[in-house]
């Protein structure tokens, strides 16, 4: 109940910083073009291009706010068009970076693209805090979300009926709770919520209920179920058994040293401290650095 | 002498720029809608749109059916009305013709606050009180059937009552206050002519009364059929047919849910379900206007 309250304020103070943030960005801008009219010194100033994944949005626009505050003099733009389309504006060179919310495919990575894993997305699976099954094969979730099991009986719960709770179509969460489940589109809900605290409330206060939200959301109101025996943890996850999850990749032709000024520091900033911050506050998972 | 002139002439104008304020604001808004939400029905097919029933927005074969949504919305607002009138009007007689005064006076206040209620709280106590009680009704009829998809008591049902009461302070309001209006002579006559005072109510208040009550039932179905946040939150909001028990979707609430991360062709189409939603209301509205218009002409 208070996470949809706070949620939709959340949401709302969201917006009124986007709107301040795109006067600031708008500001920088001009002030960046004005200064790079008057000196002629274009040595610092430059642009990063994004196109691809909508899942990776939210990451993308708060990072580049950030991004921009600190280094005003590069403008980043990004465009939303999904994860195989901004691989193809990568490869034909009209983007210096192509967003992917999945690992590339090595068809992909044969022209020369790099994927620079930023974060790590994770999905919890959840279910209200009476119900005794704490373990679930993803087959037999699967099973769950296309209706084929309908109650926890047959999954030697209690006797009670599932209510498959979820989220509604172009949620970024939805998309990868069905894309890696492999149940795009045949997914039978029961109810579709527009917010994560929403999923959240409603699976805290129905009985044999079951929701998936962002790992970072979980708390003590539900219960976290394992998936194929491994619990949702951000171990688990760095560790790669955890099957809910995917990478969000940033690729570039060609090694990010290889890249120009602006994008190398585009990563730079992704790697500093701040930039991690931005990460954790967008509900992702950091990596472990390669290197 | 020309100072009150000058002080007239301004305060027409102002007068003038407010009112121009209203209509520019009501065209500015029929023109962006329609402006917004036809690119999409032409690119989808108008047929496609209204009669097919399957919503698969983000699917790979895209899907943009609004039948079972048009639906909820329709028949969520009959069945509101239906069982809010009935009761609407009885409260209002009670109010104006029975209620003496001490008694009247609190349900007279009772009925203002129930329309101060912001519907956000009527959506969360249908989601913390209703819902449960739905769905311990839901398991008793369906307990042990395969079929149905359980809800968790978030359904058309729930959105139904939910609905019924918050178009009761609108319907009560009108309908006092029509009833108010009918004449003493009337009631005295038929007093005098031997009826009782319920034969009096049933037979000449309320038909005397009728264009005002009527006019109190369209305000209703506008705000059922313009509800969206507590539907929001106590139907479940997944496309179904809307039967009592199903979880479903009405064309408020389809805008509310999906507008945040819509995009391209998806999000032109929830403009277009908003047209529907304009044009529904447009319809409302133009009946109320007739019903207002046939008032004064008696």
């Amino acid at each position: 109940m208070d996470g949809v309250k706070s949620n939709k304020r959340k949401e709302v103070i969201k917006m009124k910083l986007k709107k301040v943030a795109a006067v600031l960005a708008a500001c920088v801008m001009t002030f960046s073009l004005a200064a790079c009219g008057s000196n002629g010194d274009s040595a610092d100033s430059g642009k990063v291009t994004l196109a691809g994944s909508t899942s990776m949005e939210k990451l993308c626009e708060a990072m580049s706010e950030s991004f921009m505050k600190e280094n005003p003099d590069i403008t980043v733009t990004a465009e939303y068009t999904g994860s195989g389309a901004g691989i193809e504006s990568l490869s034909k060179g009209s983007v210096d970076i192509g967003n992917a919310s999945r690992a590339l495919s090595d068809e992909e990575k044969k022209d020369g693209i790099v994927e620079n894993v930023v974060a790590l997305d994770g999905i919890a699976v959840i279910t209200d805090k009476d119900n005794t099954v704490d373990n679930l094969s993803s087959e037999q979730l699967a099973a769950i979300y296309q209706g084929e099991i309908k109650n926890w009986k047959e999954l030697g719960g209690k006797d009670e009926s599932i209510v498959v709770i979820g989220r509604e179509a172009g949620s970024g969460t939805r998309d990868a709770f069905e894309e890696i489940l492999d149940v795009a589109d045949s997914c039978k809900y029961a109810q579709e919520l527009d917010s994560t605290g929403g999923v959240l409330a409603k699976v805290a206060s129905t009985p044999g209920a079951i929701g998936y939200v962002s790992l970072d959301v979980v708390d003590d109101t539900v219960n976290s179920l394992k998936l194929d025996g491994v619990d949702a943890t951000e171990e688990q996850i760095l560790a790669g058994k955890y099957l809910l999850q995917r990478p969000f990749v940033m690729a570039t032709k060609g090694e990010v040293s290889e890249q120009s000024d602006a994008v190398q520091k585009w990563f730079e900033y992704i790697n500093s401290d701040a930039g991690k911050e931005v990460i954790k506050s967008a509900g992702l998972i950091i990596p472990e650095q390669e290197k | 002498m020309k100072r009150k002139a000058i002080i007239e002439k301004t305060a027409e104008v102002i007068f003038i720029i407010c009112a121009a304020i209203a209509i520019l604001a009501v065209c500015s808004i029929t023109f962006y809608m329609i402006f917004k939400g036809t690119p999409a029905l032409s690119e989808i097919g108008v047929s496609d749109f209204l009669f097919k029933t399957k919503w698969a927005p983000t699917a790979s074969d895209p899907s943009y059916g609004i039948t079972y949504i048009i639906l909820s919305s329709l028949i969520g607002t009959v069945m509101a009305i239906l069982i809010g009138v009935p009761i609407a009007l009885l409260t209002a007689v009670f109010l104006s013709e029975l209620a003496g005064k001490r008694l009247g006076s609190v349900v007279r206040s009772a009925v203002e606050l129930l329309a101060a209620i912001p519907s956000v709280i009527y959506g969360l106590i249908g989601m913390m009180v209703l819902n449960p009680a739905i769905y311990v009704l839901e398991k008793k009829i369906y307990g042990g059937d395969t079929d149905h998809t359980f809800t968790g008591g978030s359904c058309m049902l729930s959105a139904i009552i939910v609905l019924a009461i918050m178009i009761l302070p609108t319907v009560i309001s009108v309908s006092t206050s029509s009833l108010k209006a009918v004449n003493d002579s009337l009631r005295s006559a038929s007093l005098a002519l031997g009826a009782t005072k319920i034969q009096t109510i049933f037979k000449v208040v309320i038909p005397a009364a009728k264009s005002g009550i009527l006019t109190g039932v369209v305000l209703g179905i506008g705000r059922a059929l313009g509800e969206a946040m507590a539907i929001n939150m106590v139907a479940g909001g997944a496309v179904n047919l809307p039967l009592p028990f199903n979880s479903v979707r009405t064309l408020t609430t389809q805008i509310v849910s999906e507008m945040g991360y819509a995009q391209g062709l998806h999000r032109q189409v929830l403009f277009t379900v908003g047209l529907i939603l304009y044009i529904f209301i447009m319809i409302v509205n133009y009946i109320l206007l007739r019903a207002r218009k046939k008032e004064a002409l008696k």
